[in-house]
């Protein structure tokens, strides 16, 4: 691994990112209206019904994990289009960088844009919904890591599925997310899905994640198996990310598929 | 003189279309070879094969006396490459889209050798320009600029005067035809415009059909197909289906 190559390809995107308003905007603005939005729903559930007043925590609490895996998972997806919409992709695979330079650029790309939306995200439900994420303590970081885990490969599958299939693609960097959260037991238990989607929701690291989470926020005694479950799912969906990754785009090669998207 | 490239046997299937056929040339340290054909014939997909970007079917690539598969990236970073179709980061702005490739290319004192590069290609007051906001003349000067960064042993061109006009086509010539006497860097040219192929080239490739059916100096060409300029040689070549092959 080269660091150079990796600091430039962040730079690239810094400077990308620092060009365009919608950009920033997609990053921070539509985060902080999920919260503020879904905040004020939950307070007036809470008025309106008998809702257990932990119901709001919990609520407020998942809008701001669940942004965590969203940025981490978009950042892959989007730096790699980026390259694509900028046609930019050629003078990229054409220069000495390892997949895993160009891989891991968009990764740490991901995790400093997650830490940015959680430190925004927590400071606004603490001073809007009186919800202090602090105080879930170290559980807080590991949910945090399980859920940039569970992102990147996300992002990377995506990637991978862009490269192969092409433009007709592309909307599945944003449709994937949509399609796994209600899957990932994000706003809700496991327990509460048809029982024959229960099979496939435990399969996925972030519904054991947001199930430790609820276990953190409601004071009870946390089983640690939730983590290590996810933590395990999460080595998993890395190496099939790595593997499907790598596949696609050794396949667009001999298709001839990465000039074509590229130009 | 060795040879920098080596390619034999190549071969590239689409699907039931073949790009490229049984390709066999070598390339010398400081030659600049030029790539010549109709369009389908089958040059551009052989650079992107030189560039790793396209996996051949059959045969092999050698760079620098080392196989390109299992070498790409030492290799390419004594490469570099430059096509009027592919640009750089339109949203970045021109001294950046430079910086960020002499620090992906490695290159030493980054700074001096963007402002003379820039300056060579007459860009020099557009280095906080938006590159999107480039002419597509200046966006070609650009990627070539680029391609310039790390003094590249092997320079691969893809009809890199195409959208230049004829005045800054004939720069761009001489800036390249002078690097390569300063440096001794190798160059692969494709291109229509036959001044390119004539004033730039010591030898020349003509290909169709993803086969070569002439090697040699543009003399040889001029004589093989009994021509007056590399024009008429090119359009009794390009009409002829040639069964003689090289």
């Amino acid at each position: 691994m080269n660091w150079r190559i990796i600091r430039a390809l962040i730079v690239k995107y810094a400077f990308t990112c620092s060009r365009n308003n919608f950009r920033v905007m997609d990053i921070f603005f539509w985060p902080v209206m999920d919260l503020l939005l879904w905040g004020f729903v939950t307070v007036y559930m809470l008025k309106v019904s008998n809702a257990v007043p932990t119901f709001i925590t919990f609520f407020i609490a998942a809008i701001i994990l669940w942004n965590v895996l969203y940025r981490a998972q978009q950042v892959v997806s989007v730096s790699f289009l980026d390259d694509v919409w900028s046609r930019n992709l050629l003078n990229i695979f054409a220069a000495p960088i390892r997949a895993t330079e160009y891989v891991g650029a968009s990764y740490i790309m991901g995790l400093m844009q997650s830490f940015v939306v959680l430190i925004i995200l927590g400071t606004l439900a603490y001073f809007v919904h009186s919800l202090n994420i602090l105080t879930m303590g170290i559980w807080l970081g590991l949910l945090f890591g399980n859920l940039i885990l569970m992102g990147w490969s996300i992002g990377l599958m995506t990637t991978g599925a862009i490269l192969r299939w092409g433009p007709p693609a592309e909307a599945l960097a944003w449709a994937i997310p949509g399609i796994i959260q209600p899957l990932s037991a994000v706003f809700y238990p496991i327990s509460v899905l048809p029982g024959w989607l229960q099979p496939f929701a435990v399969c996925f690291p972030a519904s054991h994640v947001f199930e430790g989470m609820r276990e953190i926020l409601s004071g009870h005694t946390v089983d640690p198996n939730h983590l290590l479950c996810a933590f395990l799912l999460n080595i998993i969906y890395m190496t099939l990310a790595a593997f499907l990754f790598k596949s696609c785009l050794d396949g667009a090669k001999v298709r001839g598929s990465l000039v074509k998207y590229g130009t | 003189m060795d040879n920098i490239v080596e390619v034999r046997g190549l071969r590239k299937e689409f699907r039931k279309t073949v790009a490229i056929e049984n390709l066999n040339f070598e390339v010398k340290r400081g030659e600049i070879l030029g790539f010549l054909g109709a369009n389908g014939a089958g040059k551009t997909t052989t650079i992107f094969m030189l560039l790793g970007l396209i996996t051949p079917t059959k045969g092999t690539i050698k760079i620098f006396g080392n196989e390109l598969q299992s070498h790409r990236v030492p290799i390419l970073k004594r490469m570099n490459f430059a096509s009027a179709y592919q640009q750089l980061p339109y949203n970045l702005l021109v001294w950046e889209n430079l910086y960020v490739f002499a620090e992906i290319y490695g290159v030493r004192n980054s700074k001096r050798k963007i402002d003379e590069l820039l300056e060579t290609f007459e860009l020099s007051h557009m280095r906080k320009n938006l590159t999107g906001s480039l002419s597509s003349g200046e966006q070609t000067r650009l990627t070539l600029c680029k391609a310039l960064l790390n003094d590249p042993d092997l320079l691969l061109l893809d009809e890199p005067t195409a959208s230049l006009d004829p005045d800054q086509a004939d720069k761009v010539r001489k800036i390249i035809a002078g690097r390569q006497r300063d440096t001794g860097m190798t160059v692969i040219n494709t291109s229509h415009n036959m001044l390119d192929v004539s004033e730039l080239c010591d030898r020349i490739l003509f290909m169709q059909s993803g086969q070569v059916v002439a090697n040699g100096s543009a003399a040889d060409i001029l004589n093989k197909f009994e021509s007056k300029n590399l024009e008429e040689a090119f359009i009794t070549m390009a009409r002829t289906q040639l069964v003689e092959k090289v």
